[in-house]
């Protein structure tokens, strides 16, 4: 069935054959480079991209002292006075930056699961990272009474131990997706009430300040926390480019995988360590921010109306998910909340909104 | 990448001789605790349309994902060209040998060609998405599955014959030179059983691929396949042309059932016509006490079709190994 | 989730493996084997506690012979508390059978259709903008918010035109349940005398709960078990998938709006009289489905028998444990659970939905 092979080298052209969507066909360098690009996501990402710089730009001028927009692109450029640099620079951007690169990486990994899993609730708390870590966090605070930085070792040891031991349980001549979740489940629910049972056993102020850490909040991050992070996510986000591409390919079963000549096994204990490791950074740096991973990829999906969880769509969205959230929680509500409480709640309100109007269409 | 053969292609009748690209060699096959087979050799016959046979259970599926690699054998080896399969990189088996399997998922709401796309994996690089190799691939499969006009809908508003012909548009859209196909026909109806058929059959024979299918029906077997494996109990009953190895007697130990084997009325090939509680035949030799559900001898079309089935066929498999006869089982056509 | 083809039993994945009782008789002895386990389990639960009474002493007093020290204890105390484990329990696990199937979600309990973040919110508001801290006053708001949660989440997750699928409701659960709980979280953590409240109310307990209790929630329980069992044969049929369903005969739409209305009664009122008990919903409909196979009907029997069994053990766990004091039963449940789930799922094949 050998067809002629024809290079077409011009710009990008209408596939010939009909996805049922518009896409458009890139093909550079004599075929070494081709890409199918669909032109909805695009659209998505390319105003989501511009949401997010958008919304940035307006928060780094936000607060007690305000700053017009031109003033904070100048800001950032060097071309201002010390004290608008000093507020907009030093104090403001670290907490915009960690908005935008923890929701991207909650996001990025909410997608990872849920396609692994094929299920739209899944998230990095199969593995039950989450309620591990906040276990690892709850046991640093009420018996240690931690800083920030032995919260975040806590969570971040508790959260790991508990992943490991997930997989590991449910590991039988490898890890079948269903019972990864079970036991996930399982080990997640055990976890959830030793942490009901520590808030009970603990002092009020103790237990307040425990919930506070976590719903997860961004209050008092700088500088200090944006370069482990950074570094961190420069790290994974490679992994993500290799590793993400094939997911819609274990969404086919892991025989058709295989038969595609992808090694199914290594590559979902790959996802799935990324996965985890995006959430640890987030949950490290800023107390599980609950919701973002399970919303993003939904949201995404539903903008772009593709079939499966589009990686990208959902770190954008995570990141503005995030910012606008954090913003919210910062300027518009009466007390200074976490972030996590805002989330869920203005997360959890567009995703409603979204499935109202999706029936509307249908 | 090409579908001709890199040697040279080898004969029906010097079959014998040139080692197949694809063989087990002596492997036992088993899933946790259970042995399925042991000490199984088979050879899959070059440019050929290999069928496996064989009652639920007898372990032919599992034959099947052993050849792909899907299974690794405790002991023993599957080889490609002659080479043991599990040392190829994993991209470089799906280059060659391409699979049906059982059971796949298609994503929700996944359209025809962005799933049959999916099938451009093996020869895909991380910036080399959609080439016009892929491209004209990926229309090919559709153009030979009849889905092309299907191309735009959503695969799970799609009837299940449909669906099967689209999974099988997948895997022509590795283009390899081995297809291997695992119950292709389970949940079709008859037409489109026989589409799929006449599908593998111009496959193997205008673009000289080499087909392995477990079918459940010996007279569809009989009727399309070059070679023949039966199966019972993990281990290969009879293997060859079908006209050579099909026998009252073969189908009595494969599948426990008295029957007569005629040639086809339509396309001459061996038929087992097996003979029922209610048709119960002679104790010994068969004479000609045909049962009634015989289909007209006197058609003479070429093609097989509908009409030639005076009574449609059911889906179901002849039972393993009834103690006696079944009266649901399958009457070829 | 859209397979290729009906998903076939294969020897490397039991998809679809029928439990470990196929047969009618099978099931029969399985099922009379749990009561029975039961009916013990109602013993110890009626016998232990900061007080332990003779088991002879206890069947004496539930028969009538009274006379001994300990009736007050038995009738007043423990046997209310045991009546609500009882009723609460075969309630949860109904409701969890009848969410996963409806849902044909594993990972669905019954909280999904936003039953617990209902019944906390407004409990929430009971108590931040009300000032109420009485367990009887909670209830009613408990079961208000826990209706009315669940109402929004049927319209937002059917709204359109077929009634929706299973994954839209599955979504518009999670998404209520997020901002309530969002919201919620917000005002308590403003609140520390509503912080206090809830993380009690929270934990989930058969504690303190006498006959009114009881008599308040029944009628609720008896109502949404009875539409349970009215549409269970359905659900055989909608666990196929809705269009096969609908060949079937099936008018999936009714069938999962009655199993909503049965989900909010039985889950709405248990969890106004205990607090949200999670897990027992989401565990018992799986060990079910193992032991029995993919009937519903079956399922929701052993669900209703097995799931009080759990949460009795759990409720006497709790009280030897932790003496003087003793442990929430929502705490126990999950440690409790938790192993046996996940012993079972490594033990054999297990089948999704």
């Amino acid at each position: 069935m050998s067809l002629g092979t024809q290079h077409s080298d011009g710009p990008a052209a209408p596939s010939r054959v009909d996805f049922g969507r518009r896409v458009r066909i890139l093909r550079r360098r004599r075929g070494s480079v081709s890409l199918r690009i669909d032109l909805r996501t695009a659209g998505v990402c390319l105003a989501l991209t511009g949401l997010g710089v958008l919304v940035a730009l307006i928060a780094l001028g936000l607060g007690d002292f305000r700053v017009s927009v031109p003033d904070v692109v100048r800001a950032l450029f060097g071309a201002s006075d010390r004290a608008v640099g000093m507020v907009v620079v030093d104090w403001r951007l670290p907490r915009v930056l960690l908005a935008l690169l923890l929701g991207a990486a909650l996001g990025l990994s909410g997608g990872i699961f849920q396609s692994l899993t094929r299920n739209p609730l899944g998230s990095p708390d199969i593995v039950g990272f989450n309620t591990g870590a906040y276990t690892g966090a709850l046991l640093v605070i009420v018996f240690v009474g931690g800083d920030h930085y032995l919260t975040a070792g806590g969570a971040l040891v508790g959260g790991i131990v508990t992943a490991a031991a997930v997989y590991l349980l449910a590991f039988r001549r490898g890890v079948q997706g269903f019972r990864l979740i079970i036991v996930g489940i399982a080990v997640a629910a055990m976890l959830g009430s030793v942490n009901t049972w520590l808030l009970l056993r603990a002092d009020l102020q103790t237990a307040m300040s425990a919930a506070v850490w976590g719903a997860g909040s961004l209050n008092g991050l700088g500088w200090g926390s944006v370069t482990p992070v950074a570094v961190l996510l420069a790290v994974l986000l490679p992994c993500v480019a290799v590793l993400g591409p094939k997911l819609k390919y274990l969404e086919l079963g892991d025989d058709t995988a295989r038969a595609l000549g992808l090694r199914a096994e290594p590559l979902r204990l790959g996802l799935i360590v990324v996965g985890v490791a995006l959430t640890a950074v987030a949950t490290a740096a800023a107390g599980p921010i609950s919701f973002v991973a399970l919303a993003a990829p939904q949201v995404a999906r539903r903008l772009t109306r593709t079939p499966g969880v589009g990686l990208l769509p959902a770190a954008l969205l995570g990141a503005v998910l995030l910012l606008v959230s954090d913003q919210l929680a910062q300027h518009a509500l009466p007390a200074d909340l976490p972030v996590g409480v805002v989330t869920v709640s203005i997360g959890g309100a567009y995703l409603i909104w979204l499935l109202v109007k999706e029936a509307r269409r249908q | 990448m090409t579908t001709e053969h890199a040697g040279p292609r080898a004969l029906p009748a010097d079959r014998e001789r040139a080692p197949a690209r694809l063989h087990a060699d002596g492997v036992r096959l088993g899933y946790d605790d259970a042995v399925v087979a042991d000490d199984l050799s088979v050879a899959i016959p070059d440019g050929e349309f290999t069928v496996i046979i064989g009652p639920n259970a007898c372990g032919k599926s599992t034959l099947l994902r052993a050849l792909a690699r899907l299974l690794k054998p405790r002991t023993g080896g599957v080889y490609l060209d002659g080479k043991l399969i599990e040392r190829y990189p994993a991209k470089q088996v799906a280059r060659r040998l391409g699979l049906l399997p059982q059971t796949s998922v298609a994503p929700d709401g996944i359209t025809v060609a962005d799933l049959v796309a999916r099938g451009r994996h093996p020869h895909q690089k991380l910036l080399r998405q959609w080439s016009s190799t892929d491209e004209a691939a990926v229309a090919a499969a559709m153009a030979a599955t009849g889905v092309t006009e299907l191309s735009a809908r959503r695969v799970d508003t799609l009837s299940g014959g449909q669906r099967q012909r689209v999974w099988v548009a997948m895997v022509l859209a590795q283009q390899t030179e081995l297809l291997l196909l695992d119950e292709p026909t389970t949940y079709l109806d008859l037409t489109h059983q026989l589409e799929i058929l006449e599908l593998c059959r111009d496959l193997h024979r205008e673009h000289g691929r080499t087909l392995v299918a477990v079918l459940h029906d010996i007279n569809h077997a009989c009727r399309y396949a070059t070679h023949l494996v039966a199966m019972r109990d993990g281990r290969i009953v009879a293997a060859g042309r079908p006209e050579a190895i099909v026998t009252a007697e073969l189908i009595e130990e494969v599948f426990g059932l008295r029957s007569l084997v005629v040639p086809d009325p339509v396309c001459g090939a061996p038929m087992a016509v097996p003979y029922t509680r209610s048709t119960p035949g002679p104790p010994a030799a068969p004479v000609t006490s045909r049962p009634d559900s015989a289909s007209s001898p006197t058609s003479d079309s070429p093609r097989p079709s509908t009409s030639d089935s005076p009574r449609p066929s059911t889906s179901d498999s002849p039972r393993p190994a009834a103690s006696d006869a079944p009266s649901t089982v399958h009457i070829g056509h | 989730m859209t397979t290729s083809a009906p998903t076939r039993p294969t020897p490397s994945r039991g998809s679809g493996t029928p439990g470990l009782a196929r047969t009618g008789g099978g099931r029969g002895g399985w099922f009379a084997l749990t009561l029975l386990v039961l009916a013990a389990v109602v013993l110890l639960s009626v016998a232990i506690g900061a007080k332990n009474i003779a088991p002879h002493t206890v069947l004496d007093t539930l028969f009538g012979h009274r006379g001994s020290d300990d009736d007050l204890i038995v009738l007043d105390v423990r046997l209310p508390r045991t009546v609500l484990g009882l009723l609460v329990g075969a309630a949860l696990g109904v409701a969890g059978a009848l969410i996963q199937a409806m849902t044909r979600n594993p990972l669905a309990d019954p909280g999904i259709l936003g039953v617990n973040a209902g019944a906390s919110f407004f409990v929430v508001l009971a108590v931040g903008a009300f000032g109420l801290t009485s367990i009887w006053s909670y209830i009613w708001f408990a079961f208000l918010g826990a209706v009315l949660a669940t109402v929004a989440v049927y319209l937002v997750g059917s709204a359109g035109r077929g009634g929706g699928s299973p994954v839209r409701l599955t979504l518009a659960g999670v998404a209520l349940s997020a901002v309530l709980t969002g919201i919620g979280s917000g005002i308590t953590l403003l609140d520390p005398a509503a912080f206090d409240q809830l993380r009690y109310w929270k934990a989930g307990s058969l504690a303190g709960r006498g006959y009114d209790i009881v008599l308040a929630v029944l009628p609720f329980l008896l109502a949404g078990l009875a539409v349970a069992v009215a549409i269970s044969r359905s659900l055989n049929a909608v666990a196929l998938g809705d269009e096969l369903a609908a060949g079937l005969g099936v008018r999936t739409t009714r069938i999962r709006l009655f199993g909503v209305v049965a989900v909010t009664l039985l889950c709405g009122a248990a969890t106004a009289a205990v607090g949200p008990v999670a897990f027992v919903g989401l565990m018992v409909p799986h060990v079910a489905r193992w032991l029995i196979g993919p009937d519903q009907r079956w399922i929701i029997a052993f669900s209703a028998v097995l799931a009080p069994v759990l949460l009795l053990v759990s409720d006497v766990l709790g009280r030897l444990v932790a003496r003087p004091g003793e442990l929430q039963v929502g705490i126990v449940t999950a440690v409790v659970g938790a192993p046996v789930l996940i012993y079972l799922v490594r033990r054999r094949q297990a089948s999704g939905l």
